[in-house]
């Protein structure tokens, strides 16, 4: 087999499958960069860990955080998480009217999310309460709007593959992209209910 | 001719060591002029000698193997197939183990037995010195004589010796070299090392992490007297007619200067070292910092959000 | 307008920059001028500056790296002259103001411009080509890293004629990098040079973890890679894993210079420590970033050159995943003299020597490679036995600083200076030569002049030597590093000596650079058509020098660890036949939103330096803009007509019966 190896093929079996490792690669590649987000989002719990008693004399998370009003971010979050769960559902179907009216509503969802955070920290810097006010607040501001960014991004994200499903429908290139934002909506679910648990629940107590 | 080549080098290196083994000072580290020291330059020289167990068969069967196995030779023996033998595999992940073995233990006797921050055992009683970092000088404050001095320190012969460590600015690391460990020095954090000269003598001190244009020369003498003649130096200093008060003189001290000249001051704010540590702390702009009105001036230019979170 | 930027922030005061400046701006000139004359910015715009083709990046990685070796190693010159004179009183003649930009800027673009595109580059030319594969997983990605590194080196040379660079040390420890101790820009162009190359980094880690576990070709399982490809992957793991801490850090270091904030300043809160603990977190693994793919090419090149199988290839394989797991818990000897406690400080010294540990059994192994061998001494040989010598005195010199009972003496001295000179001297840049000229006739299809390499490599070699062992010396009289002058003139003869070294590592550089052009200029002579000129053992060496653009026509097959010796082994050995039928071959296309965001980066972060917020936001629509360009581009892939790859395979077979 040694010489035949580099002149004779097998091209059938490879180039049937080239389409389909190519999204595969896609979707694995993208699965390695959540991971290293995930490290992104690591360090910054830690940092926050390190520092969620540095107030310097200035407000506790305690004093600041309202717990009703985050919960009901968290709730909007989740459900988010479950209409796109429902998006995806429609795109195995094959049903692109269904996905797009669930990227909607997803969109809203996470635009509702971002809009009250936006509104909460409007408020905590008003208040004086900056992240300019001690390396707690700096923490608190960093990690929690660095998940709102992505969160942010994932908006841009879902607005893009909206149009791009509208103009092209359900076909290999945004099959794929639609699983790796899927993967990313999640995640950042994940992500904001360590976020709840431990900086707003843990910070309230 | 490599051989040659090291032979000449190492020649050479003796020539050019010459001046430093002549001019006395001797090597402040493998000359130490305290108990610390010694043990640090033992432990040194231990590891090394562990290490030469196996650096140099290492560095003998390169040359060796480089020599018989040279393409040219065809009388040496050649297996182009052998990629394993599990005799020699045990020996090559072994040797190295055991001798990192015996490192190690070395190492967590060493770490709790030259911890910096454990008191030394003596007769003598421990006398205190803080040690304050600034740009770019070293303030000494002897709190039990009620004295400060700056770049210039005394200390009696035999003597155990409680270095407290901080700063008033960026981090630093404060070290006498012939004395043996160094400390970090941070600002808002008290950081010890306990020290003892047995040698009689002035040796060099210095600051050894990098802090900024004045780096280099912020080096102090370190005077190891007997008893008598560090009294006596107490009383100099104490006849000072400049005093080290909280924050007004220490404001004025820790303007950046570079080769700052010793300075005595013969009184001292009670608990400047604590008060100084505490600055950071507050969450205020009490500490003396000069460069802080610098820093918020430009602060504002930058950041308009930080002016309205001020309040 | 434009921010904090004046045409007072031009240094025309300092002649030594200037003239830098002007020399930089001529040779520029020049080659834009020569480009212009023999109109080739076509050429370039289409072969080079738009490809995705993974040699060519790995090629123009390299020579990113060269051009920035001698702008470090310019450094590196200025400070040995400066300590050479600066003695006993004397100031010298570069004053601390610029002496402190110049160590930094030294740390910061050898490690980040040289070391990183050496490594990166080494492995876009040969992974593909070691596993089979036509490109990587994410082919425009890896022109986007290029770029964005690119864009990190151009803002960093930027810095050397508009404003300053940071004064703050390589790892630019907070507090002193904080607005309050650096007011200037200096550290701002750190901050942005690192953060912008550093993103393009983590995207090579992504894409060639990716690229080596889903493209390896038919039969090449993880346990059959060539050795490179295992370091690279185990690199790219640390990366992954590495690379985005250093993200975070810097984003951290940004808003407290940029918003006020206070994760690392002295008062409100801040923790300097956990500053010095994130960058390690980093720092540490980087380390093994840069020696893991050079230990892979001392293994290449051994195996090669002794005509025998590698020794211990799994041992080899697991020491390597040792070393990548232990590189995350080492990081605290960085800093035993913070005052953490005895057991804290005990159990990371020890976890550091275990390192040592599997670091020794790939020596070993190496040695028993050569161990009945017929070893040819070509320059590669060299660079490896000089490696095994002087890697092994500076691991012994590693575990030194990690007892740290001695760390409390050694630490910021010049003995950490010297060790690891001696691990990235004798490590990386020994491997990253050999693997240069190792790897060369893949690329370009000739082979290095030979007598021009040797001699680098004894100038190296020596002159290693020469500026480094007087460091350890003066580490044990009280020298500390960083010093732009000292009181004591006794230190004054080795700081010569360690001049003089880095004088005769100038000429191994100079060596270098003529054996580029000699070999170019002989390259005839030197030509190797049957690409494989060493009579190597792995896949990379069976297609021809240069590959195509495809590498292989097709796909090849494997069922063992040395694949391509194996089939020269077969009985009537390997012959490079002419297939009967082609067929197409499935590429990716040309990319100009690579290069055009890369440029726009350069904009992007020099407007943040400056604080010019309209061109900031301009820019940052700028990226965002051709990014989606790019998204929404179908027009991405070919394939590359069968009647083509038959033109360009008969071509080669032409060549080679023409020789024989």
């Amino acid at each position: 087999m040694a010489t035949d190896t580099l002149s004779n093929h097998d091209a059938h079996a490879h180039d049937g499958h080239e389409h389909h490792d190519a999204s595969a690669m896609k979707v694995f590649g993208f699965w390695i960069y959540l991971m290293s987000d995930l490290v992104i989002f690591g360090t910054l719990f830690a940092t926050f860990g390190v520092l969620a008693t540095a107030t310097a004399g200035g407000p506790t998370g305690k004093e600041l955080f309202e717990l009703p009003f985050v919960l009901v971010e968290t709730f909007l979050l989740l459900i988010s998480s479950f209409t796109f769960g429902m998006a995806a559902l429609a795109q195995n179907a094959g049903d692109r009217g269904a996905v797009l009216k669930w990227l909607a509503v997803t969109f809203l969802l996470g635009f509702g999310f971002v809009a009250m955070e936006v509104y909460e920290f409007h408020h905590l810097i008003v208040e004086g309460a900056g992240p300019d006010r001690s390396a707690f607040l700096s923490a608190f501001f960093t990690l929690v709007g660095t998940h709102g960014l992505h969160v942010t991004f994932g908006l841009i994200w879902i607005a893009i593959m909206f149009i791009q499903i509208s103009k092209r429908g359900l076909d290999s290139v945004t099959k794929p992209r639609m699983l790796c934002l899927s993967l990313f909506w999640h995640f950042l679910d994940i992500v904001w209910i360590c976020v709840f648990s431990f900086v707003y629940l843990f910070g309230a107590m | 001719m490599r051989k040659r080549n090291s032979l000449k080098y190492l020649s050479v290196m003796t020539w050019l060591t010459a001046p430093l083994l002549l001019s006395g000072c001797g090597s402040a580290l493998m000359d130490p002029t305290g108990d610390i020291g010694q043990g640090l330059k033992s432990l040194i020289i231990t590891a090394f000698g562990l290490m030469l167990i196996v650096v140099i068969p290492v560095i003998v069967m390169t040359i060796l193997f480089a020599w018989k196995y040279r393409g040219t030779n065809l009388a040496a023996k050649y297996t182009p197939n052998w990629e394993h033998s599990n005799v020699i595999e045990v020996f090559v992940w072994a040797i190295p183990a055991v001798i990192i073995f015996f490192l190690a233990i070395l190492t967590w006797q060493t770490s709790h037995s030259y911890d910096p921050h454990k008191p030394i055992a003596s007769d003598e009683e421990t006398l205190t010195i803080d040690a304050i970092s600034l740009d770019w000088k070293w303030l000494f404050i002897y709190p039990e004589q009620g004295v400060a001095t700056v770049n210039e320190i005394a200390l009696p012969v035999d003597t155990p010796v409680h270095f407290r460590v901080t700063s008033g600015t960026v981090m630093n690391s404060f070290m006498i070299p012939t004395l043996g460990s160094q400390i970090y020095a941070m600002a808002g954090m008290n950081n010890d090392v306990y020290l003892e000269a047995n040698e009689i003598g002035t040796f060099t001190g210095r600051a050894t992490h990098y802090s900024g244009e004045g780096f280099s020369k912020m080096l102090f003498d370190t005077h190891v007297t007997s008893q008598e003649d560090f009294d006596a130096w107490i009383d100099q200093v104490g006849q000072s007619s400049e005093t080290m008060m909280f924050p007004e003189d220490y404001n004025e001290l820790a303007e950046e200067s570079i080769d700052n000249p010793v300075e005595y001051f013969s009184q001292v704010s009670p608990d400047l070292y604590e008060n100084l540590i505490r600055s950071f702390k507050s969450g205020q702009d009490s500490h003396g910092s000069v460069n802080h009105g610098e820093h918020n001036e430009s602060q504002e230019q930058s950041t308009p959000m930080s002016a309205q979170a001020a309040e | 307008m434009f921010g904090k930027l004046s045409l007072d922030s031009i240094p025309y005061h300092e002649p030594i920059i200037m003239v830098t400046a002007a020399v930089i701006g001529i040779v520029g000139a020049l080659v834009v001028g020569l480009v212009t004359y023999y109109r080739k910015w076509g050429y370039l715009w289409r072969e080079w500056i738009t490809s995705i083709d993974h040699k060519k990046l790995g090629i123009m990685y390299f020579l990113v790296a060269l051009v920035m070796m001698v702008r470090g190693f310019a450094d590196a010159i200025m400070m040995r002259t400066q300590q050479a004179i600066a003695a006993g009183g004397a100031e010298g003649y570069l004053p601390p103001h610029h002496y402190d930009q110049i160590f930094t800027a030294h740390g910061v673009i050898m490690i980040f411009f040289v070391a990183m595109p050496m490594v990166i580059g080494l492995m876009n030319l040969v992974v593909p080509l070691q596993i089979g594969a036509r490109d990587v997983a994410f082919p425009f990605m890896n022109n986007l890293s290029f770029w964005l590194t690119a864009a990190g080196v151009v803002l960093v040379n930027i810095s050397l004629v508009v404003g300053e660079f940071a004064k703050t040390g390589w790892l630019a420890y907070a507090p002193l990098s904080e607005l309050q101790y650096s007011p200037d820009v200096g550290v701002d162009y750190w901050i942005w040079a690192l953060q912008i190359s550093g993103i393009g980094t983590t995207l090579t880690g992504i894409n060639f973890f990716v690229t080596i576990m889903k493209m390896r070709t038919k039969g090449m399982t993880l346990f059959r890679m060539p050795i490179f490809t295992w370091t690279a992957l185990c690199a790219n793991v640390l990366i992954i894993l590495a690379f985005p801490v250093l993200t975070v850090t810097i984003a951290l270091l940004t808003l407290d210079r940029y918003l006020g904030m206070n994760f690392f300043t002295n008062d409100m809160g801040g923790s300097q420590m956990m500053y010095v603990n994130l960058i390690w977190i980093w720092g540490h693994p980087e380390v093994y970033i840069l020696i893991l793919p050079a230990f892979g090419v001392f293994s290449e090149v051994i195996a090669t050159f002794t005509k025998k199988r590698l020794f211990g290839y799994k041992t080899m394989v697991w020491a390597t995943a040792a070393i990548t797991v232990l590189s995350f818990i080492v990081w605290l000897h960085h800093f035993f003299t913070m005052g953490a406690g005895a057991n804290v400080n005990a159990f990371f010294g020890i976890m550091t020597m275990i390192i040592a540990v599997p670091t020794g059994v790939k020596i070993f192994n190496w040695l028993f490679t050569m161990y009945r061998g017929r070893i040819q001494f070509t320059s590669p040989v060299l660079w490896t036995i000089g490696f095994i010598i002087t890697f092994t005195l500076g691991g012994m010199t590693g575990v030194m600083l990690a007892v740290p009972g001695a760390n409390f003496v050694l630490h910021n001295s010049l003995f950490v200076i010297a060790h690891f000179h001696n691990v990235i001297i004798g490590g990386v840049v020994f491997g990253m030569l050999a693997g240069l000229t190792y790897w060369f006739p893949k690329a370009f299809g000739f082979t290095l002049n030979e007598k021009w390499g040797k001699r680098s490599f004894w100038c190296w070699l020596v002159g290693f030597y020469l500026a480094f062992m007087p460091l350890y010396a003066l580490s044990f009289f009280g020298a500390m590093r960083r010093m732009q002058s000292y009181e004591q003139a006794e230190w004054q003869p080795l700081m010569i000596v360690a001049w003089v070294g880095a004088v005769i590592i100038a000429l191994g550089i100079a060596c270098l650079v003529i054996q580029l052009v000699v070999s170019v200029r002989d390259r005839e002579k030197n030509r190797d058509l049957t690409g494989d000129p060493w009579d190597a053992r792995t896949l990379e060496w069976a297609t021809s020098s240069p590959p195509p653009k495809y590498n292989f026509a097709f796909l090849p097959a494997v069922d063992s660890i040395d694949s391509f010796w194996e089939m020269k082994q077969q009985p009537g050995g390997f012959k490079r036949e002419l297939a009967t039928k082609f067929e197409d071959i499935h590429m990716p296309k040309n990319t100009t939103e690579g290069p055009i965001i890369g440029v726009i980066s350069i904009v992007f972060g020099f407007a943040l330096i400056w604080h010019i917020w309209w061109l900031v936001g301009v820019s940052a629509i700028g990226i965002f803009a051709t990014y989606m360009f790019r998204i929404f581009n179908d027009d991405i892939d070919y394939h590359v007509h069968a009647d083509e790859v038959e033109r360009t395979e008969r071509e080669y077979h032409k060549r080679l019966e023409m020789q024989a």
